[in-house]
């Protein structure tokens, strides 16, 4: 009998362990499905200079692939913290994903260039080869070329040193590089 | 006239799938693109399917579905391709896995649940018996009935 009594509150606690988890998720983060996988294989052409390149000329490693795009407005909001990024030394390169070629260099030219390269997808076809849902997107690219982290949304310190920070301990926490 | 018009009213579904048109090369392709279409979910707008929805990821992703089955891919190797970029969670009937088990099982788990609930309670109401009348309130009700009947 006395099971019976503490049923409803058993109940009621459990419900209530399940909706305060729920406060914590974030339902739009999607596990990203390319984790630990090398990079997808690509043929594109580059932002600045003629030709195209593939997955081997995103060197040196560990780097970051940020995919932006001049329509992104979070990408604006982010660009800044990439340009200090680049400046302490974390190789950065960029996914310029349909975007149109003279906006994103006059974006560049205007804002800085915290790229090493830029590869052109216009067409979204290595965007989806990656997964990409939006824009901005940062994936870590290990030692090895494997994608290792995927963050969606703009990167900033706090996320930078909360889950990028374990590949680039040199250039990692606050201050470094200056 | 009136309550014929008011049923094909009730009956008929909302249409939202965007208007595209694409030119299939036979009516079996077509079919597997609605179905294949309606099965599975936008990444960007994550309660819609690809069909229905007007996010450029999800145009992207019907114009590679349609690409896919021209090219003459399976259903499943269509998913495949699919579920290796975005996940499973890009089916909207993910495959039974580690995570998705729950998610499949929950409704005969709550049927058994419910079943054995139903059975318990049922058991308990056999046990317990209806009030006995003594004699005296027999002899009364019989003599209730006699006046009715009379």
């Amino acid at each position: 009998m006395p099971v019976k009594r503490f049923l409803p509150l058993g109940i009621f606690a459990l419900l209530a362990l399940l909706l305060f988890r729920g406060l914590s998720i974030d339902p739009t983060a999607l596990p990203a499905a390319r984790l630990g996988q090398p990079f997808p294989e690509f043929s594109l052409p580059v932002l600045q200079t003629e030709g195209t390149v593939g997955a081997s000329a995103l060197d040196p490693r560990p780097a970051l692939v940020n995919v932006w795009a001049t329509w992104c407005y979070s990408c604006r909001v982010e660009h800044p913290y990439l340009l200090e990024l680049a400046r302490r030394g974390v190789p950065i390169f960029g996914l310029n994903y349909k975007d149109d070629d003279d906006k994103a260099r006059e974006w560049l030219a205007q804002l800085g260039n915290p790229y090493r390269l830029n590869v052109v997808d216009a067409a979204g076809t290595l965007g989806l080869d990656l997964g990409v849902y939006g824009a901005p997107e940062t994936y870590v690219l290990d030692a090895s070329g494997d994608i290792v982290h995927r963050h969606v949304g703009v990167l900033d310190q706090a996320v930078f040193e909360r889950d990028f920070v374990r590949w680039f301990p040199q250039q990692g926490g606050l201050g470094a590089g200056d | 006239m009136r309550p014929f018009v008011l049923l094909l009213w009730l009956l008929s579904l909302p249409v939202w799938a965007v208007i595209e048109t694409y030119e299939f090369s036979s009516p079996a392709l077509q079919l597997r693109y609605h179905t294949l279409s309606q099965e599975l979910r936008c990444p960007k707008c994550q309660n819609q399917n690809i069909a229905d929805s007007n996010a450029p990821i999800a145009r992207d992703l019907r114009v590679v579905l349609y690409e896919q089955l021209e090219a003459g891919q399976t259903d499943e190797q269509i998913l495949a391709f699919m579920v290796a970029r975005y996940g499973e969670f890009v089916r909207y009937r993910p495959a039974v896995d580690r995570n998705t088990a729950l998610l499949w099982w929950s409704p005969v788990l709550l049927l058994v649940v419910g079943m054995l609930a139903l059975v318990r309670h049922l058991r308990q109401r056999e046990v317990s018996q209806p009030p006995q009348l003594t004699a005296e309130e027999q002899a009364r009700v019989r003599a209730l009935l006699e006046r009715r009947n009379s």
